[in-house]
Parts: C-alpha cells; structure tokens; sequence
C-alpha cells in the first residue's frame, strides 16, 4: 500500500477512492444528468425542437413520453430541458411547472401546485388558496388572458401522468390541453408515464384535444452495448484529478467486464431486464464493496453483488422460522400438493403434522393446539400464509382457510440452507407423500 | 321585494299643487311636482327636473334618473314619472366597464342614451332627490366626502362612452326654451323642499291651462266609457296596424332599424316641442298628441259601430307615442328589432279595416311615421284584446299582457309566416301583438306609450310581488294584471340592478396573468413553419369551410332570437373535433359584428363549459360573474339569476349562453339543466341558450323528461367530417401556402376520415408531417413539400399501437413470461391464470431455452414490470404469488413480435 501511495503522488488512495465513489454514486443515483444520452438521439432532437418552439415561437403543444420504468424518461426530460435553458432565446422564456402523479393526486391540489409553481399566489392577494372552483377559474382566467405572441410560455410536466387521468371528470387534462389547442397562452404540456395505454384512459374529448405525439422510450439494445453500457458507468471521466489512478481504475473495469463470470452475471441481469435501474444497483453494489484495501472492482464483487440483487426476501425468510414452524410449512405443501393448490385450515394443517410425527419422527414431538395455533399464526403474520378472501370474519381461527404464499421451490432451497435441520424433517419434505 | 313593502309602509306620495295641463285625450294630468312624507317627517318635495334615486333591487345603490316629466291619471290613483336614467357603475356588465379604459369613480354615473329601456317609473318608487353634478370629462372627481353627490362625466348608449355636455346633464333636452315652455327639466340639483317648490314654478304657465277635474269623476266616467267601448278595441287597433302594414310592406326592416332610434337626442326633442306648443311635454308626447287629434276623429268615425266613445281616445294615446317616437328617428339608424313583430300587425290591418288606413295615413305625414306606429301598434292590439275580454270595470287598465305568454309559440310561427305572406286573420296578429308588447321594452317608443296608457286606470299603490309574478307568468286575471303591469313597469329595471350589486366590485384579486415574455416570439421563417403555425388547431381561421349549412343554421336561429328579443334553446350533438365550439363561435363573432354596425340588436355573449368548472353548480356562478362580475355561491347564483330571468329588466339585453359539455352539467336532479333550459322560456329572460354535446341522444339518455321537454327540439348535430371536407379544410388553413403535395394532404384526409373524421387530428398529423420534413430536409431528394413518406411516418407515429415494438423490445425473461402466459391460458383454456401458475411455466420454458431458471422474487418482478406497461393486467401486488395475470394484448400479437425476432 504504501508503495502504491508513493507512486501516487497527487493524491493519497483514500482520497481518491472518496472521489471515485462520489462520482460513481452521484452517476448511479441519477443525481447527475449524462451528458450525452445514448441510443435515444431522435427521441431527444423531436422533443427538443418541440419545447424549444414552444419557447420561442410560442407554439403550444402536447406530448407524452412513455417508456417502461427505469427506461430513462425523467432523464430524458431532463436532459433536454438543461440543454434548453443554456439557450439564450428560451432561458428566460420558459416557466416550468412540474407536477406528479402521486403527489398531486387530485385536480384541487394540482391547481394549487401551479399556482404556487407560477408565483402566482400573491396576486390572489389575502386568501391565498380560495375554494376549488375559484382556483380553477383564476387559473384558466390566467391562460386566457395570454396570447401567443407576448406571454410566456409555460411548461407542465406531469409525471405519472396516467393518475392524472384517474381525476374526477378529466378537468385538469382537458383544461390544459384545450388551452394548448386554443389561442391562449402558449403552454406545452409533456406527461410522462410508464403505459403503454395511457391514451386510452383519456376521455374521448380530452383526446381529441392531445395532439397523439408520443414519444417512445422503447431501448432496442443488445447486450454489446448493454456491456459498453457498464463500462462507460464505471469508468472514471478524464476530469478526474489523479490521472493516474483514474488510469488504473479504468483499466481495472475493462478487465473486469471482459471476465467470463461477470459477463454470465451481467447476461442474466440483461435476460431480466434492460433497464438502467436495476443495473445501477448492482453497480452501487459492488461500489460499496471498494475500499482503500482493495481499490478496485473485483469480478467477485460483482458475484456477491449480483446474488444479493437477486436474492429471494421470502425464501430468507423461512430461514428465520422455528422447526415447528418449518414442519407446519411442509405440511402445508404437502396439502397442496394433495389437494392441488386447494385451501386449507389450521386443522388440516395440524393433522398432517400428527400423522408426520405418528409415522417417523425421532427428534419431534407432539406439540399441545394452543402452541400450533400459535405458531400458525406467526406464518399469518408473516405474510407466509393468506387468508382466503371473503371467508374471514365469520368463521373460528382454527378453521379458517388459508392459502400458502410460497413456491415449492422456495420451501425446497430454505430447507437446504436452513442451519441444523432435522434429517428426518428434510426427507418429509422431500418425499412425494406426506 | 322587500322594498315594495318599506315603500308602503313608511312613504306617502301626493302631488303638490294643482296640475300644471291636462290631455284630454290621454286623461292624464301634468304636475310640476309632487311630495313624499316620510311618515310624519317633513315632506321632500320633487319637481320635474330633479335629479332622484329610484329604488332598485339593491337598496345600498339605488338608480338614479332625472324627472322629465310627472303625471297622473284622472283619479289621481296612478302616479307616473318620466325619467331620464344615469347608471351607476355598478349596473355595468363588467365586459363593458372595461371599455372606459380607466377605473370608474364609485361615485361616478353615466348619462344613459340607450333608447331601448323602459324609461316611466312609478312615483312610489322614487326614494328621494339626489345632486348630480356634471364634471367635464378632464376633470378630476372632487375627491370631497359628500358621498351623496354623484358625478356625470360620460354617456352611455349600450355601445361606447360619450363625453356629455354638462346642458344635457344639469338642463336636460330642452336647450331652446324660448320656442315651447320646457317641458320638465330644470338644472337639477338636489332642492331642499322650499326650494325645489320654487324651481318648479318657472315651469311653463302654459301647462296649467285646463283646471284639475275631479279625479274621482274622471274616473267613474273613464269606466263607463271603456265598459262600452270594449268591443270595438280590437277593431281599433287592426285598423291601426293595418294601415301601418300597408306601408311598411316595402319599409319594414327600414322603419324597425329607425324605431330604435327614437328621438332620445335633445335635439330631436326640442324640434318635436317646437312643433307642439300647447302642451310642455317632452317632445314625443307633443308629437303624439298632435297626431292624436287627427287620428282620433277619424278612428272614432270609423269605429262607430262599435258602442264605446271612450276606447278611441285610449288607443289614440297609445299610438300616439309610438309616433313621436318614430318621427325624429326617421334618419337615424336602428337595430331591426321589431321587424317581425311589425309585419305582423299590419296584416290583420289590412284585413279588417283597410278604409282606417289611409286616414290615418293622413294624419301621419310621413311614411316614417307610419312605420313607427305600426311598430307601436302591437302594443295597441294588445289593449284591445284585453279590453274586450274583461268586463267594463277592469278594463280601465288597458294594459294587459297575460295572454302573450300562451301565444308566444304560436305567434312566433306566425310571424314567420306573415313575413312570407300577407294573409292573416286579424285575431291572431293581435296575440302576436301581445306577445310582443314585453320584448319591446327595449324601445323606447313602445314603453311611454304604456306609460300613457297606464296614466288612465288607477293604479294600486301597493303593487304586490305575487301580482308582478302573475303578469310575468301571463296570468289571465285583468285586475291582477294591470296593477302587475304597472308594476312591473316599475320594477322590470330591478332585475337588472340586482343582478349589479350595489357594492361597485372593487377587483380584490388583481387580474392574473402570466408573465410577459421577455423575448418576441419568432415570426416563423420558412414555408414549412408557415404551415405549421397554421395548421395548428389554435390559431382562428378566416372562415370555417365545410360547415356553411350549420353556420347558417345556428346563425339564423340565434339572429331571430335576438331581433325577436325571445328565446330559446338548441342543443348541438357532434364527436370530438367537429367544430361545433368554433362554429358558434363564428356565428358568435358574426352576430357581435353585425350588433356593432347596429344591423342587430346588441345582445351579450356568455361562455361556460362543463369541464371547467368543478361541479355542475358552478354553472350558476360562472353565468352570474360572466354576466354581472358578481361573486356569489351556487346557491345565491341560482336564486340571483333566477331573479333576473324571470323580471322585466328595461335594460336588459338578451344574453347569448353557449354550454359547452353539456353533459357533465348532469346532476343526480338535474336541477342546472332544467333552469338552463327553464329561462330560455320566460318571457322576460331574453336568453339564448346553445348547447354542446357529444353524443346525439344525450336528452334521450341522460335527461328526464321535463328537461329533455324544455330543451325542445332545436337541434343540429354535426356528422364527422369526410375526407373531401378535412382536405377542404386543410386547404383553406393553408391558404394557398405551397407545403404539402396533393396526395400527401390526401392520404391524411382519408386516414383521419376513416378513423375519427376529427378535424383536430388531422391537423395535427400534417404538423408533424411538416416537422419530420423539416427534419429530413437535409435529404438532397427532398423537395421541400411535405411527402407521402413524411405523412405515413407521421401517421404511423400517431396511430401504430406501441405494444408489438414495446414486446420486442422487452427483455428476454419479460418475453418468456409472456410466453408462459399464453402456454398458460391454453392450458387452463381461460384468459386467466395465477403467477403461481404461469411462473411453472415459465421454469419449464427456461430449461427449454436453455436458460438459467430465476428465483420466484425475480419472476415477480418480471411480471411487475410488464404490468407496469400494462401489457399484462394484475391483481394488486401485495397478494404476491396468488396474484391473478391476465393479458393486455392479443396473444396473436405477442406472437407476431416474438417471432419476427
């Protein structure tokens, strides 16, 4: 180590691994714009020149980008708009409301997240917020009175947009969209949604007043680029101070992402999902496993990394359950497998853990009803077993009906790892008959 | 009506004095002045000349008016004033306060030119002198505390504000004293009782003339004489109407423009009491009365046969005012209110009595004045007809309008119909007269002439609301309605103040709006941006091709609503995007050009919609702001509007509403549409209602049937348009602007025909189609029009389904879990299957595939992702592997994308 730290000479190691890991963290967490988006330039030029027209020829419009999450809408968005705002016609001729989905979640607080995000809450003067219906007015009064050539145009972005199609009566959408296709102010309304159907949550004379531009966000990438896509995360920009440990940190990342294993990990994670998201927490992964001791990602970061993305909450949870808790488990499954996914009750359950127990168990016992129930009841808490919908509230405890919430390959791995498990417990599990 | 009550209660009126003249034929006596006590408090005395405030519907702001001229009926029962109006600020619509250009002093009035108001009050109305003082229009308000001083700077005539001339103001209309007496008006300042006694004796000796007969005699012999009289009226009155038919035949529409025009200048108005130096009235009723003498020798020689001697002489005063009104307008210019109503009395003229015509015809010199009498003549008709069915004693009141209502329809066909032809039996007219007599309000020829006629029968002093409620429901009882006329006279300008509240609404709220815009916009630079700020669906074009016939239609209804000063209902059914909203909105801006060179009435236009607006009583409140400026509840807006819609109002103009979205006015009652489609009916409400909705049958399907009955049938719906009328109207947005090539414009018309026939969609897709040229312009081939390519990649870009790319695009685990759906389903043989199901599945075509098996987590999260995109449908997450999965796509196209893979 110190060697290396001599050889450095313009930075100390954990100086540099502290500057790695901002960068790094800042990319993964998407709190830093790319700055250059890769494989959606004709998404980025058609809604730049939408918005930019809007600013400067005061041309209202509407669109709607709509992509699977984590496909890089928001960015998108984003990113256009910084690159918007460095021109000097639009920088001051651009408001911007932003609104969303799941925080607006009616048109009478929207209104007033517009109002207040186009600073125009002081000209309503003592009251601040009045009733709906006045907000309403005052706000289409506002629109009205605009036209195209002098006022400024605003900008509405409505993330999640397919919730703003759940208000009462559409009124929001239909009033921005019938003020973008009237000689109004000039607004351009951009929503942003993850539905593929959206448009068919608009009522018909909403949409007949969107303008049906849609922007898809639909990545055809391969996995070549998905690999390229890696590499570029990880690596460091030229920018950074200690150019030779930047250097070797770059070289450390081709390396690692031409190992054979963490390509077969990094395949399984493109076979499941294309997305940035899910990539970016993997990487955030391994991040965190670099330190000043080992100052690079190791393939076997990778690996550790990836087995935690994937590992299964519900199966780790059975780890944590007593042996009682794990035979009424068994039994459970094998009642399933007996009755073909039928319910079953508490009683059931009990009897086929008796008539375990009668057979061949050694190191168990009987336990009295009142411990079963008991125990029962923990797997209810857990979420591991469900009530049946419906027969609930009548019906005795012991009776009620149940459903299994797990797989019976999740039952199976749990027992493999399941620390000192009875033998006999695990051939019961195993064997086709209970 | 509070107000009724308190005046009785607290205020005596008498004259003070000895009449100042009396008309014989009018049997009506002119005072100079009468008095109010206060109970037992000292007595006002009011003279002709005195600036008054005339109580209202708004106790805080009064009216304010001048007395021109005072007088009463024989008996003394009926007490009347003529008045010139100033309006308050308050009384403004707001739309038009804003033409001021500068914020109005709140104790700011304008003089008020505006023909068309009623402008004969009752005397009880009158509250007390107030002082107006005239402030040349430069002049600063005095800013002095007194805030019993009101400030005239400007005029008003319903159009634009006039600077006034301080003469008109403080001496009203008689600038020439030395030809007649003046009539009534002095310098009006507010007198103190001893004072105002003073004023009134310079008035002219002339009037005194005939001594005060008994008032109780005068009565008694009035009653007989109408009693006898009541058959011949009607005759009468079609005498009259036909000779004015006869000549206005060719004139009609000329004679109803001039109506409007009555002499309301002081200058006609001097000339017309040149002309008449006996009597001091204003100038029309010297003008009447000059006409009167002639036309009642003849009318009672002709009338003969019929018994009474006494009805001549009241329909003489009617008519008579209809022509002095008529004879100063001969050069002006007025709106063709009337016409139809005009055209209607004449028929019946002709037929039942042409011999009166060409008397009369005589007398009146010329063929202008003809006119304004045929004008007036509906009025006249309607007496008769009142007369003739009441006995004697209630006949004193001429006056009687209750059978208008149940004629309304009718008459209004057959006024139609009287245009086209000249047959008509003289019955009918006079109903149609009846109807008409309340829309004329507006002129002010029609409302002195009831004024005189009124003059003649006593007149309750306590006029009661429930009697004003009959008269204006047309309630048959006689004695109810003339009090209720007379009353209604009085009170029809109420409506219109309540409706302004008296509080000048002070703009709490600065009017909002957005920021300017720091930079101009860009004026677009090439062809391509040319077309497109043209396509866009905001910018207004000149003319709306393709929809001509509608246009025509709704243009045309809502014109003879105006003219007939009536209303009415129509509802316009269309899909989205067929230019329902923009072709009323062009009739709409046809109408208000055609008000603005006074072809037509000035009418009002208001706008609500129903998706804007939070809950369909909003309507209410929007209506009131939209008409007075005042803010209400829904509540008090309904009770407000229901007030005004269903009084007279002098100066009430009719009101255009367009309700777009109709149907999401829809409330559990349905109370908003009924009253929407309720006032339309009243006979005083003026209004026109035009409704927009979707869908043809809306009042089938959603309304009950006492909607749906007053909605009537007066309805349009707008079909899609077809392809020729979409490229019609691509053609004439682009006006001749080369940027498409015609197949290109072509296939879009034909494409959105075939799918929606929206118009806003095809515009749309052309502005995309110039964008993406715009984008491919770099393309040596290209030829800077708009290709077909550029429009199927538009088109493809709008109408393609996203799901076949969005599955091709999926993951691979995504794409196999949707394959393990469909193995699923056809398993199962249903659209629906648990995950814990498919997810068995999907292990299995993993091995087959070749791939490693995922966890249950990781396969939950796959199928979280896809229904996200809502390519599969679920069942709330929290139920995890029990959740149920259906498919949002058809499996044919999961297949054609997984195959073309």
């Amino acid at each position: 180590m110190s060697k290396r730290k001599a050889r450095d000479a313009h930075l100390p190691v954990g100086e540099c691994i502290k500057q790695v890991q901002q960068i790094l963290r800042e990319r993964f967490c998407e709190r830093r714009l790319p700055d250059r988006l890769e494989g959606v330039e004709a998404q980025y030029k058609h809604l730049l020149e939408l918005l930019r027209r809007t600013a400067i020829h005061g041309e209202s419009n509407s669109v709607l980008i709509v992509g699977p999450r984590g496909a890089g809408k928001t960015t998108l968005l984003q990113c256009v708009l910084r690159d918007l705002q460095k021109e000097e016609k639009v920088q001051k001729n651009l408001l911007q409301v932003h609104l969303n989905g799941l925080l607006q979640t009616d048109d009478r607080i929207a209104l007033k997240e517009i109002t207040r995000q186009l600073h125009l809450e002081n000209v309503v003067g003592d009251k601040v917020f009045g009733s709906f219906a006045e907000n309403l007015a005052f706000l289409l009064e506002a629109l009205k009175k605009g036209n195209r050539s002098s006022s400024c145009p605003v900008l509405f972005v409505l993330d999640e947009f397919d919730l703003f199609a759940h208000h009462k009566n559409q009124t929001l959408l239909y009033n921005l969209f019938d003020v973008s296709q009237s000689a109004q102010a000039p607004i351009a309304v951009v929503g942003v949604t993850c539905r593929l159907d959206v448009l068919e949550l608009l009522e018909k004379r909403v949409k007949s007043r969107f303008s049906h531009r849609q922007i898809h966000l639909l990545s055809s990438l391969n996995f070549t680029q998905y690999l390229e896509r890696v590499w570029t995360q990880l690596s460091l920009p030229d920018s950074f101070p200690d150019k030779k440990f930047a250097q070797e940190w770059n070289a450390g990342v081709k390396t690692l992402c031409e190992d054979k294993s963490v390509e077969e990990v990094l395949q399984r994670h493109f076979n499941s999902s294309k997305d940035f998201r899910s990539l970016h927490m993997l990487l955030m992964l391994c991040l965190s496993r670099v330190s000043v001791a080992k100052p690079t990602i190791k393939p076997a970061d990778l690996l550790e990394a990836s087995r935690m993305c994937f590992a299964d909450a519900t199966a780790n949870m059975l780890h944590g359950l007593s042996i009682l808790e794990l035979c009424l488990v068994i039994a459970m499954k094998h009642l399933n497998d007996v009755y073909e996914g039928e319910p079953f009750n508490l009683q059931m359950v009990h009897n086929e853990f008796k008539k375990f127990l009668h057979r061949k168990s050694n190191s168990m016992y009987n336990f009295e009803q009142p411990v079963v129930m008991k125990a029962f009841e923990h797997l209810q808490q857990l979420e591991l077993i469900r009530p049946v919908d419906g027969s609930s509230a009548k019906v005795q405890r012991e009776y009620q009906l149940m459903r299994l919430t797990l797989d019976h390959s999740q039952i199976m791995e749990a027992l493999q790892k399941y620390p000192q498990c009875p033998t006999d417990i695990k051939q019961w599990a195993m064997s086709a008959f209970g | 009506m509070k107000y009724f009550t308190r005046m009785k209660i607290r205020r005596v009126y008498e004259w003070s004095g000895k009449p100042r003249s009396f008309n014989r034929r009018l049997k009506t006596y002119d005072y100079d002045s009468f008095a109010i006590s206060v109970e037992g408090l000292s007595k006002i005395i009011i003279n002709t000349g005195q600036d008054i405030l005339i109580e209202g519907c708004d106790e805080d702001n009064p009216y304010v008016a001048k007395v021109t001229r005072l007088y009463g009926d024989e008996n003394g029962q009926q007490m009347k004033a003529v008045v010139q109006w100033f309006m308050r600020v308050s009384e403004f619509p707001v739309n038009k306060l804003k033409l001021l250009g500068r914020e109005p002093h709140p104790q700011e009035i304008f003089y008020y030119e505006c023909r068309n108001c009623d402008n004969e009050v009752n005397v009880e109305s009158i509250l007390r002198p107030v002082k107006v003082k005239h402030l040349d229009s430069n002049d600063p308000f005095p800013d002095s505390a007194d805030k019993d001083t009101l400030y005239v700077k400007l005029s008003w005539d319903s159009k634009v504000f006039r600077v006034v001339n301080s003469t008109v103001v403080e001496s009203p209309a008689e600038p020439a004293p030395a030809s007649s007496p003046p009539s009534c008006l002095k310098p009006s300042l507010p007198m103190s009782p001893s004072c105002s006694q003073s004023a009134a004796t310079p008035r002219g000796p002339s009037r005194r003339v005939l001594p005060t007969p008994d008032h109780a005699i005068m009565h008694k012999a009035s009653l007989g004489e109408v009693g006898c009289s009541s058959v011949g009226t009607p005759a009468n009155v079609e005498a009259e109407s036909l000779h004015s038919a006869t000549k206005l035949s060719a004139s009609k529409c000329l004679s109803a423009k001039r109506r409007n025009a009555t002499a309301r200048t002081p200058g006609v108005r001097k000339r017309l009491e040149l002309s008449s130096p006996e009597k001091s009235v204003t100038g029309e009723e010297v003008l009447s009365q000059l006409l009167n003498e002639e036309l009642e020798s003849k009318v009672t020689l002709t009338r003969r046969p019929p018994p009474s001697p006494a009805h001549p002489l009241r329909v003489t005063h009617s008519l008579t005012p209809l022509r002095k009104a008529h004879r100063p307008t001969g050069a002006q210019c007025g709106v063709p209110l009337k016409s139809s109503s005009v055209f209607l009395n004449k028929r019946p003229l002709s037929d039942s009595e042409s011999p009166l015509s060409p008397a009369k015809d005589d007398s009146t010199r010329a063929t202008q004045k003809k006119e304004l009498e045929t004008i007036k003549e509906p009025v006249l008709s309607v007496l008769a007809e009142v007369e003739n069915e009441k006995s004697p004693m209630v006949t004193e009141t001429p006056r009687s309008s209750k059978r208008k209502s149940a004629m309304l329809v009718s008459s209004r066909i057959k006024k139609q119909l009287n245009l086209l032809e000249n047959h008509q039996d003289p019955n009918s007219s006079g109903e149609e007269e009846d109807e008409f007599v309340p829309s004329k309000n507006d002129l002010l020829s029609s409302s002195e002439e009831e004024g005189q006629d009124e003059d003649g029968p006593n007149i309750d002093d306590q006029v009661s609301a429930k009697k004003f409620r009959y008269v204006a429901t047309g309630s048959r009882n006689s004695r109810s309605k003339q009090k209720s006329y007379s009353s209604a006279r009085t009170q029809r300008r109420t409506p219109a103040k309540k409706i302004s509240p008296g509080t000048p609404q002070t703009p709490r709220h600065a009017t909002p709006s957005i920021p300017i815009r720091s930079l101009q916009t860009q004026q677009p630079a090439n062809i391509l941006e040319e077309a497109r700020a043209r396509l866009h669906v905001s910018s207004v074009p000149e003319s709306l091709p393709c929809r001509e016939q509608e246009f025509q239609d709704i243009y045309s209804f809502v014109e003879s609503k105006i003219v007939d000063n009536t209303g009415g209902c129509m509802y316009i059914s269309g899909v989205p995007g067929t230019g329902k909203t923009a072709t009323v909105h062009e009739v709409i801006r046809c109408l208000q050009h055609a008000a603005d060179m006074d072809e037509i009435p000035s009418f009002h236009f208001i706008e609500i919609n129903g998706m804007k607006m939070t809950d369909p009583h909003q309507a209410y409140v929007q209506i009131l702001q939209k008409l007075t400026g005042q803010k209400a509840t829904p509540d008090h807006a309904a009770v407000l509007l229901e007030k005004r819609f269903s009084n007279l109002a002098p100066r009430k103009e009719t009101i255009v509403l367009l309700v777009d979205e109709l149907d999401l006015l829809w409330t559990r009652k349905q109370n908003v549409m009924y009253n929407l489609f309720e006032w339309p009916a009243r006979r005083h409400a003026r209004l026109v209602v035009l409704t927009i909705a979707n869908t043809m049958d809306l009042p089938e399907r959603i309304m009950i049937n006492r909607v749906a009955s007053r909605l009537g049938l007066t309805r349009m719906s707008f079909q899609p348009y077809s392809f020729k009328q979409l490229q019609e109207i691509i053609m004439s947005r682009l006006n001749k602007l080369k940027a498409f090539e015609e197949d290109a414009l072509q296939l879009v018309s034909r494409k959105v025909a075939a799918l929606s026939g929206d118009a806003r969609r095809c515009l749309d897709i052309c502005r995309r189609a110039t964008e993406i040229c715009e984008h491919s312009a770099a393309d040596p081939s290209s030829t800077g029009l708009v290709g077909m390519s550029h429009v199927m990649e538009a088109l493809n870009e709008m109408f393609s389904s996203a799901y076949i790319t969005a599955v091709r695009c999926a993951s691979t685990q995504e794409q196999l879990f949707l394959r393990a759906v469909i193995t699923e389903f056809r398993r199962l043989g249903l659209e629906e299957a648990t995950f814990q199901q498919v997810f068995v599945q999907h292990q299995a075509l993993c091995r087959i595939e070749g791939l490693k098996p995922i966890g249950v987590s990781e396969g939950l999260a796959v199928c979280q992702r896809l229904g996200a995109c809502r390519l599969l449908l679920l069942e709330p997450s929290h139920l995890g592997v029990l959740q149920r999965i259906r498919l949002n796509v058809s499996q044919d196209d999961i297949f054609y994308a997984l195959k073309a893979d």
